[in-house]
C-alpha cells in the first residue's frame, strides 16, 4: 500500500462546530461596547484615552511575556484585548497612564501568564488587578475625588459611597429610572446599567457566558440587599439601587462568568454566582470597603475548585 | 458540515440522517482486478499459515490462519493468493493482509453450503464472522456472561450514515429468517430491534418486539441504548456483553438470514458513501475491495490535504491511502475536501464549559482533559471517570480551543490497557 497523495490522516471527529476563542473575545468586548461608547460620550477624550491605551498595552504586554516566555504567540485570541477593555471599563476616566499600564501588566502578565496562559489563571485577572491598584493607590479609585472636575447635571457623587456614609437619605437623589440610564458617576463603562443589560442578554443568547453565574449573582445581591433594605430601611438602601449602581452589572455579566476562574457545573455555578451576590452586599453594608463586587469575586475564585467538586454523577459510575 | 447556530444558549441538536422514502438501488461497483482481505492477526513470518502465495481460492472459502477457529477471512471473490503481508492498523492493532488476484470466473465454495441445512452456533461461529456488517458471535459461547438479550440495531451509529436503515427497510425479510435462526440457535428468546421512528412500519415485519431509539446523536450508542431501551446501566470499564446483552447490526442479521437461505456466505457489503460536495449514496460494493475503485467509479480525485474517512464523521477513522480495503464493518467512506478538513490546535483548555454541557455521560471533561495532557491517565481514571466516557466525540465537537479530547481518551485507555496487560505478564 504505497500513497498517492498526502492526505490528512487524524483522530475523529472529522468535523467541529466552529466555535473559536477569538469570536467568543471579540463578541464579549462587542457587548461590552454601548456601555462603553456612553462612557465615551460623557466623559469625553480622557475616556478614549484609558480605553485605548488599556486594550493597547494589555496586547503589548502579553507579546512582551511571549517572547520572554519564548512561546508561541497568542495576542490573536483577543484575550489580552478583552482583558484591557474590561480593564479599562471599571477605571475611572482621569485615570493617569502610568495606572492603565501598570493595572494591565498586573492583569496579564502576573493574572495570567505566569500561571501558564489562557484557562490556566485561578484568578480573574481584571479583577486581581483592580484590587492590587485599589490597595496601593486607594484615592485614584475614590470616584468623588476624582470625577469632580466634571458636571453632567447630575448627583455626580458616587452613588455607593453616598450609600455608605449617609443611608438611604443619601441615595434618595438617585431614581432607578436614571441609574439604569447611566445618571451616575462611576468607572467609564459601568454606569449605564441598560447597556450592560443588553449586552448580558446577547452574551447569554449567543451562549459565551453562563447564564446560571449572572443570575444566581444579581439574585443573591437583590435578595441580601432586600433583606438588608427591610430590616433596616433608614441605614440600608434597597435592592435596585445595589443592583444598579457600582460594579453590580458588569460583575455578573462580564466578571464573574469569566472562564477559567468560575465553575462549570450547574450547581457549583449557582453556589458561586449568590455567594458572591450575598458576599458583595455584605461588604457595601458592614464591610469597610464601598464596593464589594471586585473581593466578594475574588474570594469566590479561591473557592472555585472546591466548588466544583460538587458534579453529577458519571455514566455507570462504581463507588 | 454542522455548524452552531446564533443562539448558543441551548446545546446544539445533532440528528442523525433520515433514509429517503424513495430509496434507489444501490450503486454496484463493478469488481476490482484485487482485493486485500485483512485477517485479524498479526502475521509472524516464519509462522506456518495454511494458506500460500499462489493458491487458488473461491468465493465463500474460509481462509484459517492456523487451526485455531476464531482466526480466519472469507474470501469475497474467486483468484489468486498474490501476497501476505503485514498490516498496521490503528491503536497497535496488526493485522495479516491478503491479496487475491480476481479471476473472471467466478466458483462458490461449499464448504458452508454442505453446514447451512443444519443451523449451529458453531457454524455461525465458524463461517460468519466477517460477514457484512460484521457480527461477533463469541459472546454467545462465554459461560460466564451468557447472553439474555439480543439488539438489533436498525439505526447506525454514526451521522450520515443509513446502511442500517437501508437493511431495515429493503432486508426486512432477511432479517426476519435471520431473527427465527438466532433464536434457534442460541437459545436466546429476547431478541429486540431498535429503530429511528420512521421505520417503525417497516420493522415490525421482523417479527420481533420494535422499539424506537431517539433521532438526537448520541442516542444510538450501545451504552445508551442499554439506558433508553433496557433501563440498564452499563458499569464503567465494563462492555454491554459482560451484562448478558449482544449487539448486532440490522445489515448483519440481515446477512445471516440471507447465508443459511440462499446456502452461500454473503460477501457484498452496503455502504453509504459522502462525496467531497457532501452528496450522499448508497452503493455495494464486494468486501475487500480498494477504496479507488469507489473513488474511480465515482470520479473523484484525491489531493494532497484532503481526508478519506472510513466510517461516521464523529467515530470513523481516517486512513492515509485510497488502497485501504473495504471491510466487513465499513459502515461509510467520506471524502472530505480540504476546506471543510477541520483542524485540531494545541491551546489549552480555556474552562468554558461547553463538553461538561454536551457529554452524554456526566464526565468532568474539563478536568480530565488537563490530566491527559500530562499523561496522568491512571489519576485520570481513579478521580475523572476516564472509563464512564461511551466515546461519542461529542467533546471534541464542541471545544471552543479545538483540543483534540477524544484523541486524548483513547490514547488514555490505549495506554493503560498496555500498561495492565505488562502488569500481568510480570505477575
Amino acid at each position: 500500500m504505497h500513497n498517492h497523495e498526502n492526505l490528512i490522516v487524524s483522530h475523529a471527529p472529522f468535523c467541529h462546530i466552529g466555535s473559536t476563542i477569538s469570536i467568543r473575545n471579540y463578541h464579549t468586548m462587542l457587548a461590552a461596547l454601548p456601555a462603553v461608547l456612553f462612557g465615551f460620550f460623557h466623559y469625553g477624550m480622557p475616556a478614549v484615552a484609558v480605553v485605548t491605551l488599556s486594550i493597547s498595552s494589555a496586547i503589548i504586554w502579553e507579546l512582551l511575556f511571549n517572547k520572554v516566555a519564548k512561546r508561541t504567540t497568542s495576542i490573536g485570541d483577543g484575550n489580552a484585548a478583552l482583558i484591557g477593555f474590561l480593564f479599562a471599563t471599571l477605571l475611572p476616566a482621569s485615570a493617569p497612564w502610568w495606572l492603565v499600564i501598570t493595572g494591565t501588566f498586573v492583569a496579564v502578565v502576573i493574572g495570567i501568564h505566569i500561571y501558564g496562559g489562557i484557562g490556566s489563571n485561578p484568578f480573574n485577572p481584571v479583577l486581581l488587578s483592580l484590587a492590587i491598584l485599589m490597595l496601593s493607590w486607594k484615592n485614584f479609585f475614590d470616584f468623588n475625588e476624582v470625577l469632580v472636575n466634571y458636571d453632567f447635571g447630575f448627583a455626580m457623587v458616587y452613588p455607593l459611597a453616598a450609600a455608605k456614609h449617609l443611608g438611604t437619605a443619601g441615595v434618595e437623589a438617585f431614581s432607578t429610572a436614571g441609574l439604569l440610564l447611566g445618571k451616575q458617576s462611576g468607572g467609564i463603562g459601568a454606569t449605564f446599567g441598560l447597556g450592560l443589560i443588553f449586552g448580558g442578554i446577547y452574551l447569554i443568547a449567543r451562549g459565551f457566558i453562563r447564564w446560571e453565574i449572572s443570575v444566581s449573582f444579581l439574585a443573591g445581591v437583590f435578595i441580601t440587599a432586600l433583606l438588608f433594605n427591610i430590616s433596616n430601611s433608614e441605614l440600608y438602601a434597597g435592592p435596585f439601587f445595589h443592583l444598579f449602581t457600582g460594579y453590580t452589572l458588569i460583575g455578573a455579566f462580564f466578571l464573574a462568568p469569566e472562564n477559567s476562574s468560575s465553575p462549570v457545573n450547574f450547581i457549583p455555578m449557582l453556589i458561586y454566582g449568590a455567594a458572591a451576590g450575598i458576599m458583595t452586599v455584605l461588604i457595601r453594608n458592614i464591610g469597610f470597603y464601598v464596593d464589594g463586587v471586585v473581593f466578594a469575586l475574588l474570594l469566590m475564585n479561591l473557592v472555585n475548585p472546591i466548588c466544583d467538586n460538587i458534579r453529577p454523577k458519571a455514566l455507570g459510575k462504581v463507588v | 458540515m454542522i455548524k452552531q447556530s446564533f443562539i448558543g444558549l441551548a446545546k446544539p441538536r445533532i440528528e442523525y440522517e433520515v433514509l429517503d422514502a424513495e430509496q434507489p438501488e444501490p450503486r454496484l461497483i463493478p469488481a476490482s482486478k484485487k482485493v486485500t482481505l485483512l485477517l485479524e492477526k498479526s502475521h509472524i513470518r516464519n509462522d506456518s499459515i495454511l494458506f500460500n502465495i499462489g493458491d487458488k481460492v473461491k468465493t465463500g472459502q474460509k481462509l484459517s490462519y492456523s487451526t485455531d477457529p476464531d482466526t480466519y477471512v472469507i474470501a469475497s471473490v474467486t483468484g489468486t493468493i498474490s501476497s501476505i503481508s503485514t498490516f498496521e492498523g490503528d491503536y497497535g492493532k496488526s493485522y495479516t493482509a491478503i491479496s487475491i488476484d480476481v479471476d473472471e470466473n467466478e466458483e462458490f465454495d461449499h464448504q458452508f453450503a454442505e453446514l447451512a441445512a443444519n443451523p449451529t452456533l458453531d457454524t455461525a461461529r465458524n463461517f460468519l464472522c466477517g460477514m457484512p456488517g460484521s457480527p461477533s458471535f463469541k459472546a454467545f459461547s462465554e459461560t460466564d456472561a451468557p447472553i439474555h438479550t439480543i439488539i438489533i440495531c436498525g439505526v447506525d451509529r454514526d451521522l450520515l450514515i443509513t446502511t442500517n436503515q437501508y437493511a431495515v427497510k429493503t432486508h426486512i425479510k432477511a432479517i426476519k429468517s435471520g431473527i427465527e435462526i438466532l433464536k434457534q440457535i442460541t437459545g436466546v428468546d429476547n431478541i429486540l430491534m431498535a429503530v429511528p421512528r420512521h421505520l417503525m412500519q417497516e420493522a415490525i415485519a421482523g417479527g420481533t418486539q420494535v422499539r424506537v431509539v431517539a433521532s438526537e446523536y448520541p442516542a444510538t450508542l450501545p451504552h445508551l441504548m442499554m439506558q433508553s431501551l433496557l433501563d440498564q446501566v452499563v458499569p464503567a470499564g465494563k462492555s454491554c456483553e459482560e451484562l448478558g446483552v449482544c449487539f448486532l447490526s440490522a445489515e448483519a442479521v440481515a446477512a445471516f438470514g440471507k447465508a443459511f437461505e440462499e446456502s452461500r456466505i454473503p460477501v457484498t457489503k452496503i455502504l453509504t458513501f459522502v462525496n467531497k460536495n457532501r452528496d450522499k449514496s448508497m452503493i455495494s460494493v464486494r468486501i475487500g475491495t480498494p477504496i479507488s475503485e469507489i473513488l474511480k467509479a465515482y470520479d473523484v480525485t484525491l489531493h494532497a490535504k484532503e481526508r478519506l474517512i472510513l466510517g461516521g464523521p464523529l467515530t470513523g477513522s481516517a486512513v492515509y491511502s485510497e488502497d485501504y480495503p473495504v471491510q466487513a464493518d465499513t459502515d461509510a467512506i467520506i471524502v472530505q475536501d480540504s476546506e471543510s478538513v477541520a483542524l485540531v490546535s494545541d491551546y489549552p483548555c480555556i474552562n468554558c464549559g461547553d463538553c461538561i454541557r454536551i457529554c452524554p455521560a456526566n464526565i468532568p471533561i474539563n478536568m480530565l482533559v488537563r490530566l491527559l495532557e500530562a499523561g496522568h491517565y491512571e489519576e485520570a481514571a481513579d478521580q475523572y471517570d476516564l472509563y464512564s466516557c461511551i466515546e461519542c466525540g461529542l467533546c471534541s465537537f464542541v471545544c471552543v480551543s479545538k483540543m483534540p479530547v477524544f484523541h486524548y481518551i483513547k490514547l488514555a485507555k490505549y495506554e493503560l490497557g498496555r500498561m495492565h496487560a505488562a502488569e500481568a505478564m510480570d505477575a
